[in-house]
């Protein structure tokens, strides 16, 4: 169990809905992902809808019918104006004032736009919202963002739909231990359930991703993969796993010694 | 049996079609002046069931297979036995790979196979995928051809007209989005699409290029125009294209060949397809009603398919053993 805005949640998988082959295979995958939110993007889909009563129409409605909490997102925005639009139009269509901040800064590689995100998430926390924002591995940029309000930190293992798993451990590691006490949900970048199992045993909390499930050949069953791998990176985590060790460096060297020269050494050691 | 067929797109015209051959009195009623108030106006006109497999389901492509030769049949001369053409950027080559995995029905090609395939695309791209059995049609040209043959076979068809449904043994309602409310759990899926209009380029078939975000087609319609597609969105939204999606439909057409830079915007134009949850047609009983619906992005593949399920439908229904006595 972990707590996210003072909502306790047991799966620590946040799952995105877009790019499914169809709604019932989306349905589907969350059934058997056991995934305890879901994303949606609005930006894209409410486009042109000004103030038609519909906002989105059916996608939407079987969402919330699939009776998973949802965590509207901004993808697709490339501005503070626009991401704190769409927030307040989320927050309308889902009646929920969580919404995950995406301010897209690169339009190839969507990399965020961290100045334009703490800005948004500045004044967006301001308004009542509370904020999930999608950010990289930045350790300054984290703290800005928790300086603006933000109660959860979402930092990127890799980009946005690139596959490639956590490029950057040491960035991870470091970005866990200076944020020890803050939930840190690894959004993005995630594209094989070893990757999942990977972020979970440095200590995130949760892990977000969409594209890595919904682009497979078989969702519904990466989904439970993902399930599962998740589950199993937070138990080792909690296991406590050995640290890797350089066998160039033998540390106890005994074959071969007199067991006499040993005991100088064992007794300078830890006691 | 006296049927009105409801619906002059894809589904309706098909199913007056398949209705009228097998003996049946059809009366096709549309409500809009003319044809091309539906999505099937919109359509990209691929009969491309081995791509499709990538996504869609096993169905898709077993009964898709037999598309290219019914539209041959109901419009002589309409279908392009060219197969379809799969080409990736260089940086997205793994997505080749992946298609490939996910597909059956093609051959690998080189740059030289792309050269004598399409030489407009020489010198483009390093591999493609060739699927040879596949083929395409021009949906505008077929849906008024169809339309014409069954006004001169005697099929009574009224454009413009509201449908009056007194009279009829059998009602087939094939109105697409338009029942979204009326049939559960039929959603719209917006589409978008442009026309592109240059003779710097010739392609003799369609070509997909794809995109980790944006896979998009390019089919020729001949005399130097093209049919870019599409968007999918999920959306219910009628109304114009947005910018966006024009931008992200003329960059694939740019980076197929940078001569539609220069080509001449000629149409663009959203729809609604219409969509059940799991991305497939089906035909709903209710009484004397019979509803087909929910063709998706498959409405000339499937179209044929269905309309036969549809005969048959009638035909179990009407024999004297089957029949619970609704019908005389």
């Amino acid at each position: 169990m972990f707590t996210l805005y003072d909502t306790t949640l047991s799966s620590r998988l946040l799952l995105g809905t877009a790019r499914y082959p169809s709604p019932a295979i989306l349905e589907e995958a969350v059934r058997r992902s056991g995934a305890g939110i879901l994303t949606v993007s609005l930006r894209r889909e409410l486009a042109g809808a000004k103030g038609d009563k519909s906002r989105g129409g059916a996608f939407f409605e079987m969402i919330k019918a699939l009776g998973v909490r949802v965590l509207p997102n901004t993808a697709g925005c490339h501005s503070v104006q626009e991401a704190v639009l769409t927030a307040k139009m989320a927050r309308e269509v889902f009646a929920t004032d969580w919404v995950k901040l995406e301010v897209i800064g690169h339009h190839d590689t969507l990399q965020p736009d961290v100045f334009a995100l703490v800005e948004a998430a500045r004044i967006l926390t301001a308004e009542g919202f509370k904020v999930f924002p999608y950010t990289t591995e930045d350790l300054v940029v984290g703290e800005k963002l928790l300086e603006a309000g933000c109660k959860v930190l979402m930092p990127w293992c890799a980009p946005i739909g690139s596959a490639m798993g956590p490029v950057n451990p040491a960035a991870l590691k470091a970005y866990r231990a200076a944020f020890s006490d803050v939930p840190l949900i690894v959004d993005a970048g995630i594209g094989r359930p070893s990757h999942a199992t990977a972020v979970m045993e440095l200590g995130f909390d949760a892990v977000l991703l969409n594209t890595a499930v919904s682009g497979a050949g078989d969702p519904a069953a990466m989904a439970q993969a993902f399930g599962q791998a998740i589950a199993a990176g937070r138990t080792a985590y909690l296991a406590d796993p050995l640290e890797p060790r350089d066998m160039a460096v033998p540390s106890t060297p005994v074959i071969g010694k007199a067991v006499f020269d040993m005991a100088p050494a064992a007794a300078s050691g830890r006691a | 049996m006296r049927i009105l067929v409801k619906g002059a797109g894809v589904g309706g015209l098909a199913a007056a079609f398949a209705l009228h051959r097998a003996g049946h009195r059809v009366t096709l009623c549309e409500k809009a002046p003319g044809l091309g108030a539906g999505a099937s106006w919109l359509a990209g006109g691929m009969l491309a069931p081995f791509c499709e497999r990538e996504s869609a389901e096993e169905r898709v492509l077993t009964e898709g297979l037999r598309a290219a030769d019914w539209w041959e049949a109901a419009v002589p001369g309409a279908v392009t036995r060219a197969g379809t053409l799969v080409v990736a950027p260089e940086r997205d080559m793994s997505e080749l790979d992946r298609f490939a995995r996910r597909t059956r029905g093609y051959e690998w090609l080189d740059a030289d196979g792309i050269a004598a395939l399409e030489p407009a695309l020489s010198g483009r791209f390093r591999r493609a995928l060739f699927f040879r059995e596949e083929a395409h049609l021009d949906p505008r040209r077929v849906m008024t051809t169809l339309t014409e043959r069954l006004g001169a076979e005697g099929v009574s068809v009224r454009l413009g007209a509201a449908a009056m449904e007194d009279g009829f043994d059998r009602v087939v309602d094939c109105t697409g989005a338009a029942r979204r409310g009326d049939l559960a759990r039929l959603r719209a899926v917006r589409g978008e699409m442009l026309h592109l209009e240059t003779d710097e380029v010739t392609l003799s078939r369609p070509v997909r290029l794809l995109h980790p975000r944006h896979p998009l087609y390019v089919v020729p319609r001949g005399e130097g125009r093209f049919m870019v597609g599409a968007t999918m969105i999920e959306s219910e939204t009628e109304g114009l294209v947005s910018t966006r999606s024009v931008m992200e439909l003329l960059n694939a057409a740019y980076a197929l060949h940078p001569a539609f830079g220069e080509a001449h915007l000629a149409e663009a134009a959203a729809g609604l397809r219409p969509a059940f949850p799991d991305n497939l047609p089906d035909i709903h009983e209710e009484g004397r009603m019979l509803f087909l619906n929910g063709f998706y992005r498959h409405g000339f593949l499937l179209a044929p398919s269905m309309a036969e399920a549809l005969v048959a439908r009638l035909a179990e229904a009407s024999s004297p053993i089957l029949s619970k006595g609704a019908v005389a």
